[in-house]
């Protein structure tokens, strides 16, 4: 149950060399002891989508794979992503359209999203719906994560954005004089 | 200066560059945006351990003895603790509340004491290393239960040959209410038409996508216990960690960052985390408790769970003559503390016809107790019940009498300049707007022509429903919700605000973020106070060491209350900031004013001198100040309503979904919802309060339900059989508000953040039947609407 096995991975660009217990899940192990805790733990049965992380490119859960079969593989974390700058313009939408709550499903529904967004065209509502379904959140509805989406797929199509899309600040002239 | 802009027709909140009503994003957004949130389930101390609970596997059952040896043995493990060890470090608690008059509960331990009363009740607990190695040893821990008869079913729960779960209660009982308002008999003798109907509310639960969590460390250098939780109150579990565990409140820190979902959840006392702390301060070391998913369902609160028999009295020409409603609820075995589990069923009383005029009303509640997971109050408590009830007699009577649904409600809706008037059930109303808001909903989904393409879709068997509910919605609480039932729950809330030495403005706040934006509302209050941009304005909330004393975030409260404090204290800095100012120009404070971080002369704008540099000044060289003149720039202000028990909103939705009556599946297609919260500080966040909200309703009506079978087993307690609402299921919401401003405060903030799930439910209820009338259906009175019920109603299964 305890033993250790040797892993060597590649996680947001550097090089990981860990002694591992066999039965920590991938998540887990980036978590705790890799100190990424940008990967949340929402079901550990596979079906929130808090823990999405991308594995050699692809979206995988973190709770569904054990980190000794990640074995020489490249893991890519919110974190990572997040720093690598190549999703700022999706968090700027999500921030605009104040597309998240607490927060705690956030990055694996950006990891997500983003992935959506690498496909060629502006997908319709319904897919952007049908592509997010893996991911759970309670607080949004859902309504404003796919107005966040949609707004950066015409925004890198050079469509220009839907009347009343993405709200923000100067939209409203508030109460000032 | 504000007050003189009166005089030209302009509120207190209409100040220069004002952010009252402006659509900022929250500054809170960057580091969750980025993976760096910090939730208690990302915290790790020196020395933590992790707690691992045993659970019983029966609803009920007498705990004959526990074998710990093996369990204590095992790699990693540093404590094996049981029930009746845990007691003497953690006394035990009874929810009860003066207020709800023969409310009654038994002790709770914080881990089970000599028996279980539900499945997932924790009976040991287990610490060690690591989570995974308590697991471990968890399995080790010998418990010898003897079952006993569940109580599972609150309709027999009090017929004398079921057997009552605490013998020194008498009975099962919990708490009973009864109301009688004007003259319902007659009212129903008099009626020329009729409508009962049984209502049928399933079990469901909040399903927070960051499960319950709590780090606690007992320090005994300092005899201080800090606790890292993910909670709505953190001033209300002060005073229980204290309370419970034999130490004064100042000697407990509650810490609470960033918080994955609450929704009423997580504002509660959680007997596994009461033991959490109870076992830090045992073991003098960290502990930390994340609840894992299949643990969250059997142990997190669940709500709802009603049965109503309710029964509507109307007159041909459309009026309504009466509502009669009989209410039963199980809510396990416990009430829970300190809330209580009477609230939602005194609730349903409170709220059964509330948005119509209509004198005479008759409720009983009774609440009982089972062998099945507490129940509690979670996002719009009573709300959702209170409103399908209403709203289904309404249109069922409508249909009943030959009447359009929505000219049924026009002639009976409270009139929006009757205020300020009183229910039925004596609920106090300030002043609502249910017409104003009925006629702009019409206008927003535009009616007429969705009845014309209802219409021509059925003609070609595609049929598509209408529904709607009005409603009422409790926000702003004052100490009439627990302070006067001895609970030491904060109604007030307080912000200290204060201009650092570089001029930037620092606001401390008893109300709590649970993302709902309560950082950004703040921020946007204090900087319109103190005329200066957003981006000088810090907020920090969920420390009790580090904000005023306050209730924290439940009842819609965390902007009206919470933000008028703010708004007070953001106007006496400033102030305070100008009264240096003054002394520094040598010019009468009342000429001045703050404008963009500048301090400027109030009539003509001419910039006078830097926020930054009075703080300069006033901080390093007061030397250089009037003598006798003593700069103070921090200021607290404090805020409880008043002038009315509760701030009421109002609103109404509309759901519009096709139902498939050979699948019986249900596709919503568009929902609407306009609603009246008063002065709106940030429309953008508000109307996502909304929608999340309407969406958690959606999970009530069609797909939410803690299923348990007649031994007290829950049956589908992990999220791949009990189902929420997914983003392919959902539809896109239009939002639009009424604003109706209340005069208890200058801000004239209520709640928005119930209100969606208040009213959801009923709509999509309506919108079924409306769906399903065609066919020949009998109507649904059932949550969830499974594709089961559907068919059932059309007679095919």
């Amino acid at each position: 149950m305890t033993a250790h096995t040797q892993v060597r991975l590649t996680v947001n660009g550097e090089e990981v060399f860990e002694s591992v217990e066999a039965r920590k899940t991938l998540v887990e192990f980036l978590r705790e002891d890799l100190g990424l805790t940008g990967s949340h733990v929402g079901c550990e049965h596979g079906v929130c989508g808090a823990c999405t992380l991308l594995l050699d490119g692809a979206i995988v859960r973190g709770c569904l794979l054990l980190a000794v079969q990640c074995d020489g593989c490249r893991i890519d974390t919110i974190e990572g992503v997040a720093d690598s700058g190549t999703i700022a313009d999706l968090q700027q939408a999500f921030a605009a359209r104040n597309a998240l709550q607490c927060g705690f499903c956030t990055p694996g529904m950006l990891l997500t999203a983003a992935q959506l967004l690498e496909e060629v065209g502006v997908p319709s509502r319904e897919k952007i719906r049908a592509r997010l379904s893996g991911n759970y959140c309670r607080c949004t509805g859902y309504h404003a994560i796919v107005d966040a989406v949609e707004a950066v797929a015409r925004a890198r199509a050079n469509i220009p954005p839907q009347q009343g899309e993405g709200r923000i600040a100067e939209g409203d002239p508030g109460r000032g004089r | 200066m504000q007050e003189s802009n009166k005089a030209s027709g302009l509120s207190p909140l209409d100040r220069p560059n004002s952010y009252i009503g402006r659509s900022v994003p929250r500054p809170n957004l960057a580091r969750l945006l980025a993976g760096r949130g910090q939730f208690v389930s990302d915290v790790v101390l020196p020395r933590m351990v992790h707690v691992c609970f045993v659970r019983s596997p029966h609803a009920h059952a007498l705990i004959r003895a526990i074998d710990t040896a093996a369990a204590g043995r095992a790699p990693g493990v540093v404590a094996v603790v049981t029930g009746a060890e845990l007691a003497n470090v953690c006394t035990p608690w009874v929810g009860v509340l003066t207020h709800l008059k023969g409310l009654k509960s038994a002790p709770q331990h914080a881990v089970a004491v000599a028996k279980a009363c539900w499945q997932g009740e924790a009976v040991a607990a287990v610490v060690a290393k690591t989570r995974a190695l308590a697991e471990d040893a968890a399995e080790l821990v010998g418990v010898e239960y003897e079952p006993l008869a569940p109580v599972a079913d609150a309709e027999t729960a009090l017929d004398p040959g079921t057997p009552v779960i605490h013998a020194e209660l008498g009975d099962n009982l919990a708490f009973e209410r009864g109301l009688d308002a004007g003259e319902v008999d007659q009212a129903f003798r008099d009626a020329d038409a009729v409508v009962e109907a049984t209502f049928v509310f399933g079990r469901h639960t909040g399903v927070t996508l960051e499960p319950r969590a709590i780090v606690a460390d007992w320090n005994p250098g300092e005899a201080r216990l800090t606790i890292y939780q993910g909670t709505q109150a953190p001033h209300m579990m002060q005073n229980i960690f204290a309370k419970h565990l034999g130490l004064d409140e100042h000697q407990v820190r509650v810490l609470c960052k960033d918080v994955g979902g609450s929704f009423g959840i997580k504002v509660h006392v959680y007997a596994d985390e009461m033991a959490t702390a109870a076992l830090s301060k045992l073991l003098k070391r960290p502990v930390k408790f994340v609840a894992d998913r299949i643990e969250s369902f059997v142990s997190d609160i669940h709500a709802r769970d009603h049965r109503v028999k309710a029964c509507i009295a109307v007159k041909n020409d459309g009026r309504i003559t009466a509502f009669e409603i009989d209410d039963l609820t199980g809510i396990g075995p416990y009430s829970v503390y300190p809330r209580t589990s009477g609230i939602e069923a005194n609730q349903i009383v409170n709220l059964v016809g509330g948005p119509y005029a209509c004198p005479n009303y008759r409720a009983r509640t009774r609440v009982v107790f089972q062998n099945k997971n507490v129940m509690c109050q979670y996002r719009a408590v009573g709300h959702p019940i209170a409103a399908a009830v209403t709203e289904g007699l309404v249109e069922l009577a409508a249909r009943k009498i030959g009447m359009d649904v929505l000219e049924l409600r026009k002639r009976n809706l409270v009139a929006d300049d009757a205020y300020p008037c009183a229910s039925a059930s004596g609920l106090k109303f300030e002043k609502l707007s249910h017409h104003a808001s009925l006629d702009k909903l019409i206008a927003l989904m535009d009616y007429e022509s969705l009845r014309r393409e209802q219409e021509s879709l059925r003609r070609r068997r595609i049929f598509r429903g209408l529904g709607f509910a009005a409603f009422i919605e409790v926000t702003n609480p004052s100490a009439a919700f627990y302070g006067v039932g001895g609970a030491r729950i904060s109604s007030q809330d307080g912000a200290l605000v204060r201009l650092d030495a570089t001029g930037a403005i620092i606001c401390h706040s008893g109300v709590t973020e649970q993302g709902q934006g309560t950082e950004a509302v703040l921020a946007q209050v204090v900087a319109t106070a103190m005329g200066v941009s957003i981006e000088r304005v810090r907020i920090v909330t969920g420390d009790t060491d580090n904000t005023p004393y306050g209730g924290g975030t439940w009842a819609s409260r965390a902007a009206g209350i919470g933000g008028e404090a703010a708004w007070q204290a953001g106007k006496a800095l400033r102030a305070n900031v100008l009264a240096v100012a003054a002394s520094i120009l040598q010019a009468e404070a009342g000429k001045l004013d703050i404008r963009n971080g500048l301090v400027v002369d109030a009539d003509t704008g001419r910039e006078r001198i830097e926020l930054h540099e009075v703080a300069r000044i006033a901080y390093f060289r007061p030397d250089t100040l009037p003598p006798g003149f003593q700069a103070e720039l921090m200021a607290v202000r404090h805020y409880v309503p008043r002038a009315y028990p509760f701030a009421f909103t109002n609103g109404v939705q509309a759901s519009w979904l096709e139902v498939d009556p050979a699948t019986g599946f249900v596709k919503l297609i568009r929902h609407f919802v306009v609603e009246d919260c008063g002065t709106i500080i940030n429309p953008q966040l508000v109307d996502e309060q909304i929608r999340g909200g309407v969406v958690q309703g959606i999970g009530a009506a069609l797909f939410e339900h803690c299923v348990y079978d007649a031994q007290g087993q829950l049956l589908n307690g992990n999220m791949a059989d009990y189902l929420v609402p997914m983003a392919a299921e959902m539809p896109d919401i239009d939002v639009a508000h009424v604003e109706t401003p209340t005069a208890d405060s200058e801000l004239g903030a209520k709640g928005a953040g119930e209100a969606g799930t208040a009213g959801a439910p009923g709509a999509v209820l309506n919108a079924v039947n409306d769906a399903l009338a065609p066919l020949g259906a009998a109507p649904i009175t059932e949550m969830p609407i499974t594709p089961g019920v559907v068919l059932a109603a059309l007679g095919k299964v």
